[in-house]
């Protein structure tokens, strides 16, 4: 259960840090949601083609080409072997979000993010129960079985469902009904399941959870010792599991979040008071001591 | 068995089933998209359907480049094809069969083959005169419309003349389709001045029949050997349309051995 302080969760960040501190990461986040999206619509709204196609592969300015490593991924194992532009489309995103973390496409650039996250919102203000609460790695499970079910029927199969790329393809080139699978989602997120799609069960995902194992940017617990246990953190933190081995690590156990769970979404950087969170890169093993910790810190965390 | 290794034991078949039960969802709704409706085309070079499926990352850049907005993307639920991937419905907007064909050119995964260089080549179905009964050639007049606006005419389209038996002493121009010649572009299907078209393009798999393996083209091989295939067969004389028929003056007719009876019908 969230632990409930004094203040509900963000207020003490205003308070000390100011309204634009303690909400930086959110709105840079939107920001960047919006930008990723409308540079695709420029083009079919104001004949402005910077960018064309949609998420799953796209032209950049006429010449770069940009792929989703998954889709083209699954065509691969379908049976096709594409051609060269696809290929390097692909590559160019692995690498960059190898980099930039891989689940920072889910915190960033992901259109169905803002659904999930409206939904948790409410979900929260409705105080309404946990719900079903698969176990994290069923992801991977999925991504598994997306990736099996292609190379049987021979098709690019999650593309059938895939309630990301419909959402995007349909508000770029026309939605159909794909607008239901996006209300499902958001649905499951509010009453089946809190934060049900992102957190459990979006192969997606998981995906680019893995491409980012060992990526660059991390966010680091650097000033743990200031922590003074408002939990904040965790409320705020889709993946809060990741959390607790940096901010509760002892001695010279790392204070970086390595788990390729975490998102980079930065809400953790906005809501601290004490500023315990930053950005960082993975091997910034700098952990800056105060020198008494809060007496009233708990020592056990419950994720 | 310990507890923790029958719950780790529990949990993976818990998994395990739940996958499969998805996966078998997903591959049913992978079935059905296989289904590509009649109306629907694909663009110019596309792979055949099945492994079309397998290489179109359903991005669009096909239509972005198509100058004449002829393709359009699939949308969940309101068009036939699988979701997201491109087609065109050839009454509404065919293909205009570019030179540089630029749709080609776009598609960055190979769905749309870039060994298609000579748009003449391609193969989007193939048309097909559905309905004698209402084209307005097979009626006995001059439309020719179908034929003129084709972009290989005299090649895909040709009008074969024939007798009129309803007027007597007029001819019919039948629009006739030669496959090997269709590109499937749709113009013909798109002009067509009727309010439903008499021509329609097909998926070939629909427009078309295959030839019987077992059954050999005499004529054809007698060609190609240039002389009669089997040796010392006897060339009896041909009937030739003659009396009782309303070509009196051909020479060498026979005359019919009996006569019908007044009034009978022929
Ligand atoms: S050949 Fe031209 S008109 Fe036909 S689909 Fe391609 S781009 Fe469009
Ligand atoms: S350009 Fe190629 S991959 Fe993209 S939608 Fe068209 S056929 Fe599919
Ligand atoms: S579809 Fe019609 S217009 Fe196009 S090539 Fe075939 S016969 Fe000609």
């Amino acid at each position: 259960m969230k632990a409930k302080t004094a203040l509900p969760v963000g207020q003490e960040a205003i308070r000390e840090k100011g309204w634009w501190k303690a909400y930086r990461f959110l709105i840079l986040r939107r920001a960047s949601q919006a930008v990723f999206l409308s540079l695709f619509l420029l083009g079919p709204w104001f004949g402005l083609w910077l960018v064309e196609g949609t998420l799953a592969g796209s032209r950049t300015l006429g010449v770069l080409p940009l792929t989703d490593p998954l889709v083209l991924l699954q065509g691969l194992v379908a049976g096709h072997w594409p051609e060269l532009t696809a290929l390097t489309g692909a590559l160019i995103v692995l690498v960059a979000y190898a980099l930039l973390g891989g689940r920072s496409y889910c915190s960033w650039v992901c259109p169905i993010n803002p659904v999930t996250d409206a939904a948790h919102w409410l979900h929260d203000r409705l105080d309404l129960p946990k719900g079903w609460q698969p176990k994290r790695h069923t992801r991977l499970w999925l991504l598994g079985a997306v990736l099996a079910t292609s190379a049987l029927t021979g098709t690019i199969a999650w593309e059938l469902v895939n309630p990301i790329t419909m959402l995007h393809r349909g508000l770029v080139f026309g939605l159909g009904f794909a607008w239901a699978l996006v209300a499902l989602v958001f649905l499951f997120d509010l009453f089946v399941s809190r934060r049900g799609w992102c957190g459990h069960l979006c192969p997606v995902g998981a995906f680019y959870g893995l491409v980012g194992h060992k990526s660059l940017l991390r966010v680091t617990a650097s000033k743990r010792a200031a922590c003074d246990g408002c939990m904040d953190c965790f409320a705020v933190c889709p993946e809060n599991h990741v959390i607790s081995p940096a901010l509760r690590g002892k001695g010279a156990e790392t204070p970086l979040i390595l788990s390729p769970d975490c998102t980079n979404c930065g809400r953790c950087i906005d809501v601290c008071s004490v500023d315990v969170f930053a950005f960082t890169h993975r091997f910034d093993p700098r952990i800056e001591a105060t020198p008494e910790p809060s007496p009233d810190a708990p020592d056990e965390m419950a994720a | 068995m310990s507890p923790q290794r029958r719950r780790f034991l529990t949990d993976t078949a818990r998994m395990a089933a739940g996958c499969v039960l998805a996966g078998s969802g997903l591959a049913w709704l992978a079935r059905d998209a296989r289904a590509l409706p009649a109306e629907a085309l694909r663009p110019p070079g596309a792979l055949p359907e099945k492994a079309f499926l397998a290489a179109c990352i359903r991005c669009g850049l096909c239509v972005r480049d198509c100058p004449y907005d002829t393709l359009s993307l699939a949308e969940l639920g309101e068009d036939g094809a699988a979701t997201g991937t491109p087609f065109f419905t050839a009454r509404d907007v065919p293909c205009e069969m570019c030179d540089d064909i630029p749709c080609v050119a776009a598609c960055p995964t190979g769905a749309l083959d870039k060994g298609l260089t000579d748009i003449d080549d391609a193969r989007m179905g193939t048309a097909v005169l559905v309905d004698q009964e209402n084209c307005l050639n097979f009626l006995g007049l001059r439309c020719d419309v179908c034929y003129r606006v084709c972009p290989v005419i005299d090649e895909a389209i040709t009008l074969e003349v024939s007798h009129n038996d309803r007027s007597g002493h007029h001819a019919i121009f039948a629009p006739t389709v030669h496959a090997d010649h269709c590109t499937g572009c749709g113009v013909c299907e798109k002009s067509c001045v009727l309010p439903e078209a008499a021509i329609k393009v097909l998926p070939t798999r629909l427009a078309r029949g295959t030839p019987a393996e077992h059954y050999r083209k005499g004529w054809e091989e007698m060609e190609e050997k240039g002389a009669p295939l089997v040796d010392g067969v006897i060339d009896l004389p041909d009937r030739l349309p003659g009396p009782g028929t309303d070509n009196l003056a051909a020479p060498g007719g026979f005359e019919p051995a009996f006569k019908l009876p007044e009034g009978a019908s022929q």
